[in-house]
């Protein structure tokens, strides 16, 4: 009789709310609910005005902005109504359309070459015991360095005069080349500064992908005979798809946001070869002061991004279908 | 293809070595042409007894910012990282745990991701619209502002994995103990996800501190962050090289102190929701 009287005990002071007295468990409830009510709100409101007034804003801001064209004068601003101006006039921007075609060309390029050199880096470094974690550390280092610096450290690298990398090629016998000042390699320069930037990125995913890999599957693989090409091939990059799917979005999407690579190295030149889309929309809006254009510029950035993301999310919709 | 297990390992260290070098040699590099004079880089000589002027010249003559710079990424970064992780895991955490629509969750979440794709420079154009209408423009809060929603979705999604991890059997207990919303988040929820924080913080203050697009729009002289500092060195009509460089070194440091301390939360931080 005595233990389950105690244990009775227990399990009335565990359902008992101390701050409510016996006997009033509605009031508890009320309590409680209003309680969660009103916590529910405090702890999203901050981050919800910070969306609403920064993200939410800006962009109602920007698409009303674009049906106008804004001149200033002595720090003033004027509207003037111009309609879809500023979207036709977009076609007809040879500046704007070399950066659409440069961006993808740059996300393609780049995205590839990183995605493969960090696969490659990240295989190898899963067969070493010895010094992996020094490896590590050492690739993770361009990624903390800030854009700006990275294309600083380039634009020594690849002078003409005294870059190391013709001092490097000299060597060699081969005659120093301009590399960014040419338009035949000024876009290749800045897609290999930028996998130099990224492809420790990819590394680290595929390295953290690979050692969470289940190691029996390797060991069935070894007792069927499988050679390491089959390995691979069979096992672990179908086992990887989905980091690798991963992988490859998040580096597009930073890809097709590039400017400050381009704005240190090339500043969209020579010519429009290496002219981006962020970089002709700063042109456009900061050093032209195109208000009205720019903010239509921007809308339309922003209207192709939703259009990649939804495909994107299609893509990987008719994947989960397949499976 | 009979390659000695020895043969194979000696192969895979000397390719990992040769990355780790073209990785390490352009950075090196640039440090030591921060310690070299201008004529001395331009020679292309290998050889150079190394002088401190260019640092000297960066942080302490009259016409240089650059510890004025240097103090503003830092007032920003901080700030910025604070207000984001302080707005990300409460959010984060109301989201998970509170009883929202799951429509309401989506959308906020959708949104969030959604903007976070958006190019910053295309966003730039109307904050400094907006900055300008209320009177912030060319000031820090502009730009600790910009940094904050900038970062605000990374912050969500992260805290969102390390909050979920918080046993729900726990919270309840204190809920039943009497516990209120502060102090359960107080006492039991923020001591589990303190390395989550760690990392999340790392992450954000590195990334505002990395950022040049939303700095060179927001910002003037006075409150130029380190990268738009960098970035004037390269335009200046003489290009000053070896300055450039100094400057460079001196804008990794942060960087390189917290992949030393806090390598651990940076690749947790960098790897967590692509692998989970």
């Amino acid at each position: 009789m005595k233990p389950s009287a105690s244990a009775a005990a227990q399990m009335a002071a565990v359902v008992a709310e101390p701050s409510a007295p016996a006997g009033q468990p509605a009031a508890a409830d009320f309590q409680r609910g209003l309680d969660e009510r009103v916590w529910r709100w405090l702890t999203l409101s901050p981050a919800l005005l910070l969306l609403l007034a920064l993200s939410v804003l800006p962009l109602v801001n920007l698409f009303a902005t674009s049906f106008f064209t804004v001149s200033w004068s002595g720090g003033h601003s004027s509207f003037a109504a111009a309609g879809l101006n500023n979207y036709r006039a977009l076609a007809g921007d040879t500046l704007f359309r070399a950066g659409i075609l440069n961006t993808i060309l740059f996300a393609l390029f780049a995205v590839g070459g990183q995605m493969l050199c960090g696969f490659v880096l990240a295989l190898l470094c899963t067969g070493v015991t010895r010094g992996r974690l020094l490896y590590r550390t050492i690739f993770i280092l361009p990624i903390l360095v800030p854009g700006i610096v990275v294309g600083a450290i380039w634009k020594l690298l690849l002078n003409f005069d005294f870059g190391l990398v013709n001092q490097a090629i000299a060597l060699v016998g081969i005659d120093p080349l301009n590399w960014l000042g040419s338009a035949n390699t000024a876009l290749a320069s800045v897609i290999f500064v930028d996998i130099w930037h990224w492809t420790p990125f990819c590394f680290l995913l595929f390295l953290a992908g690979l050692q969470s890999l289940p190691q029996d599957v390797y060991e069935a693989a070894k007792i069927d005979g499988a050679s390491g090409w089959q390995e691979l091939t069979y096992v672990t990059l179908p086992m990887m798809l989905p980091t690798i799917m991963v992988t490859f979005a998040f580096r597009l999407v930073l890809a097709f946001k590039v400017f400050d690579e381009v704005y240190l190295l090339t500043g969209g030149g020579p010519g429009t070869s290496t002219q981006v889309m962020s970089f002709t929309l700063y042109q456009r809006f900061f050093r032209e002061d195109q208000t009205g254009y720019g903010s239509a510029m921007s809308v339309a950035i922003i209207f192709m991004t939703c259009i990649l993301l939804s495909a994107a999310l299609a893509a990987r919709g008719r994947m989960g279908a397949a499976k | 293809m009979t390659t000695s297990p020895r043969a194979r390992s000696l192969i895979v260290h000397a390719l990992l070595i040769a990355a780790a070098l073209l990785v390490l040699i352009p950075v090196v590099w640039v440090v030591a042409a921060g310690f070299r004079t201008q004529i001395s880089l331009l020679s292309g000589a290998f050889w150079f007894s190394p002088v401190l002027k260019n640092f000297n010249e960066v942080l302490f003559s009259k016409t240089s910012d650059f510890l004025v710079n240097y103090r503003n990424s830092l007032v920003v970064g901080t700030l910025s990282t604070l207000i984001c992780l302080v707005a990300a895991t409460l959010a984060a955490w109301s989201l998970n745990r509170m009883s929202w629509p799951r429509w309401f969750v989506h959308i906020f979440l959708g949104w969030a991701l959604v903007f976070h794709m958006f190019p910053a420079l295309a966003l730039a154009s109307a904050w400094f619209t907006i900055m300008r209408t209320v009177g912030l423009d060319n000031t820090l809060t502009a730009v600790v502002l910009a940094h904050t929603v900038l970062n605000l979705p990374m912050a969500l999604w992260l805290m969102g994995v390390f909050v979920r991890d918080v046993p729900v059997e726990l919270e309840e207990a204190a809920r039943l103990d009497g516990a209120t919303t502060p102090v359960l988040l107080w006492r039991i929820v923020l001591p589990i996800i303190a390395p989550g924080l760690a990392a999340t913080g790392i992450l954000t203050f590195v990334f505002s501190w990395n950022d040049f697009g939303v700095a060179l729009t927001l910002t003037m002289k006075q409150t130029a962050t380190v990268p738009v500092a960098i970035a004037k060195f390269a335009q200046d009509y003489e290009i000053l090289y070896t300055q450039m460089a100094a400057a460079a070194a001196l804008s990794i440091l942060p960087a390189l102190v917290l992949l030393i301390i806090g390598q651990r939360y940076i690749v947790a931080g960098l790897t967590q929701g692509a692998v989970k």
